[in-house]
C-alpha cells in the first residue's frame, strides 16, 4: 500500500526515547489505525482517454453516478475538517473531468494539497505554467517504459510521446520535483537506469510502483509481473538508489530478501490508507476495488468520517491480523505476508504468502475473483495498446527524449549501455 | 529557519515555536505534524511531546515549555533530542524575539 508518498524514506520519528510513557513503535500505532488516513487516493472519474492494459480501476467509461462538483467540494471540506493534509487524485484520467481544475483550486484553497496522476495528454504549456505557479499541487506523469516500444505496449499508441511532451512542458514552466511514475513490469525492469536518466533529464523525481493483479491488471498479471530473478534485480536496484527514488512503500514484500527497504514495510489498507472512488465508494486501498474491500460510501449518513472511523471492514483491518502460514517464516517480520490485494486477486488466501513471495512459498493461484466493476471502453480507442515486438528494433544511440535539448549533458548518451 | 540542528542543550534557553507552515493533527499516539511547504510528515510519538510543542509559541524558552508541561528535569535531554529532530525537519523554528 502506498504510505508516506511524499518522502523516499520514512523519517526518523521525533520521539523522546527515555520519556515515560514509552512511545512504542510507530508501526504498531499504524496497525491500529489513525483518526484520519495519511494517504488517501481519490479516483475522480472512471473516464479515461486511454485503455492501459494493467489499469487498477478498469477505467475507460464515465460512471453516470459520479460525484457532482458540489459533492466533490463537500468531500474536500470534510477532508479539511479531518486534517487530511493531501490527497492523491487519480482515475481514470482526472483531467477529463470538466471541473477538474476548479476542484484542484478548491482543494488547495481549503488546505488540502493535491498530487494528481495523469497520462500527460492535457498538460499543455499553458497548463504547466499554471501548475508551476500553484503551491501544494504536485503532478505525477505515468510512464511504463523507458522506450516507446515498451511503454506503448502497455499504455497505448502515442502515450510515450505524450508523457515526454508533458514533462518537457512542466520542466519549461519551472515545475520542480514533479513525479514520473513507473509500474514495474517484466518488460521494463531492465530499464531502471534509463528511467532514472529520463527523470533526471526533466528534473523529475522517479517513482517506482508494483504491478498489481487488480482491475485489468488481473488479465495481464501472468504476462507482465516480474520474474523471480527480476524481483531480485529490482530489490538490489532499490537498495542502491533508495534515498533518491520514491516507491510509496510498494515493494515491502521484497524486504524478505534481507535489509528492509526505506519506508514502513506495512500494509496500510484501512489503517493509514484508503481509496475513494468516483461514485464515493470507500475501499481499503487503491488496489482493492472489489466489494470484499468496500467499507461504505461518502454519500451515506456521517459521510467519509463515519466510514473511516467506524466501518466494520476498517475496524476489522485494524484488529490484530493472523499471519497464517507466514508466521512460520523467518522473513515474516520483514514482509508481513505481503500485499493483501495481490493475494486476493490471484485467488490466494489472505493470511498466506504473497503471490510474489521471494522465499518461493506462494501457493498455487486459485480461482480469480470476478471484478466488481468494469468501466473498460467497449469500442475502439484511439490510443490503444500496441502489440509488443520487443527487441526487434535496436534503441537509437541517442534517446528521443534527449533530442530537443542538444546542450543537455545527457545528449548522445545511451543509458545503460 | 535554521539550516542545521542546534546543539540540543542550547535549545533550552531559546525561544521556539511551531513553524507557521506546519499543522498538527491529534492522533491516539500523539500527533502528526505536516509541513505544507516541504510536504514533510513527522510523528510526535507521545502526547507529552505534543503538549511541549504546542506550548513553545507562548513560552519564553524551551525550558519554560518543558516546565509548563510538567516534564521532570531528568527527561529534558530526551525532549531536546526530539525537538532537535523536529527542527532539522523544519517543523519547529526558532523565534526571532529573543
Amino acid at each position: 500500500m502506498t504510505i508516506l508518498e511524499e518522502r523516499p524514506a520514512a523519517q526518523a520519528p521525533a520521539r523522546a526515547p527515555t520519556a515515560p510513557p514509552s512511545p512504542g513503535k510507530l508501526v504498531d500505532h499504524f496497525e491500529k489505525g489513525l483518526d484520519a488516513p495519511i494517504c488517501l487516493t481519490w479516483e475522480l472519474t472512471y473516464a479515461c482517454n486511454l485503455s492501459c492494459v494493467h489499469c487498477l480501476s478498469s477505467s475507460g467509461r464515465r460512471d453516470p453516478r459520479e460525484l457532482s462538483t458540489d459533492e466533490c467540494k463537500a468531500l474536500i471540506d470534510e477532508f479539511e475538517r479531518m486534517q487530511i493534509f493531501y490527497v492523491n487524485i487519480g482515475g481514470g484520467e482526472p483531467t477529463v473531468r470538466p471541473d477538474f481544475w476548479e476542484l484542484l483550486d478548491y482543494a488547495v484553497d481549503h488546505h488540502v494539497g493535491v498530487k494528481f496522476s495523469t497520462n500527460g495528454f492535457r498538460i499543455t504549456p499553458e497548463r504547466a505554467e499554471k501548475l508551476a505557479a500553484t503551491d501544494y499541487v504536485d503532478v505525477q506523469i505515468s510512464l511504463d517504459g523507458a522506450t516507446a516500444e515498451v511503454n506503448d505496449h502497455v499504455r497505448g499508441a502515442g502515450t510515450y510521446d505524450a508523457a515526454m511532451r508533458a514533462m518537457g512542458n512542466l520542466q519549461a514552466a519551472g515545475m520542480k520535483d514533479f513525479k514520473m511514475s513507473v509500474v514495474c513490469t517484466r518488460h521494463n525492469i531492465g530499464q531502471l537506469d534509463e528511467f532514472k536518466a529520463i527523470a533526471d533529464h526533466f528534473g523529475a523525481q522517479l517513482r517506482l510502483t508494483r504491478l498489481r493483479p487488480s482491475g485489468r491488471g488481473a488479465d495481464v498479471w501472468k504476462e507482465l509481473h516480474p520474474l523471480p530473478e527480476q524481483q531480485r534485480e529490482l530489490y538490489d536496484w532499490l537498495v542502491a538508489h533508495g534515498e533518491s527514488v520514491l516507491t510509496g512503500d510498494s515493494f515491502f514484500h521484497l524486504s524478505a530478501y534481507g535489509d528492509a527497504l526505506p519506508g514502513l514495510n506495512l500494509c496500510g489498507a484501512g489503517r493509514v490508507v484508503c481509496l475513494v472512488d468516483p461514485v464515493g465508494d470507500v475501499y481499503a486501498c487503491p488496489f482493492a476495488i472489489h466489494e470484499q474491500f468496500l467499507a461504505g460510501n461518502v454519500r451515506s449518513v456521517g459521510g467519509f468520517d463515519q466510514v473511516w472511523k467506524h466501518s466494520d471492514l476498517f475496524l476489522d483491518l485494524r484488529s490484530p491480523q493472523t499471519g497464517g502460514a507466514c508466521t512460520m517464516c523467518s522473513a515474516y517480520d520483514s514482509c508481513r505476508g505481503g500485499c493483501m490485494a495481490a493475494k486476493f486477486f490471484t485467488g490466494l488466501p489472505l493470511d498466506g504468502p504473497d503471490p510474489e513471495c521471494v522465499k518461493g512459498n506462494a501457493g498455487t493461484p486459485g480461482a480469480v475473483p470476478t471484478s466488481s466493476g468494469d468501466h473498460s471502453h467497449t469500442g475502439p480507442v484511439r490510443n490503444a495498446p500496441v502489440p509488443l515486438t520487443l527487441l526487434t528494433v535496436r534503441p537509437p544511440a541517442s534517446p528521443s527524449w534527449a533530442k530537443p535539448c542538444a546542450e543537455n549533458p545527457l545528449a548522445g548518451l545511451a543509458p545503460g549501455s | 529557519m535554521p539550516t542545521s540542528a542546534p546543539v540540543a542543550t542550547s535549545m533550552l534557553a531559546e525561544p521556539w515555536r511551531l513553524d507557521g507552515s506546519v499543522a498538527l493533527r491529534p492522533e491516539p499516539f500523539g500527533a502528526l505534524a505536516y509541513h505544507f511547504g516541504t510536504r514533510r510528515l513527522s510523528f510526535l510519538k507521545t502526547p507529552e511531546l505534543v503538549d511541549v510543542v504546542r506550548r513553545l509559541e507562548h513560552s519564553p524558552t524551551v525550558q519554560d515549555a518543558l516546565v509548563g508541561a510538567g516534564v521532570p528535569e531528568p527527561h529534558w535531554p530526551a525532549y531536546t533530542h526530539a525537538l532537535a529532530g523536529l527542527a532539522r525537519g523544519g517543523m519547529i523554528t526558532r523565534r526571532d524575539d529573543a
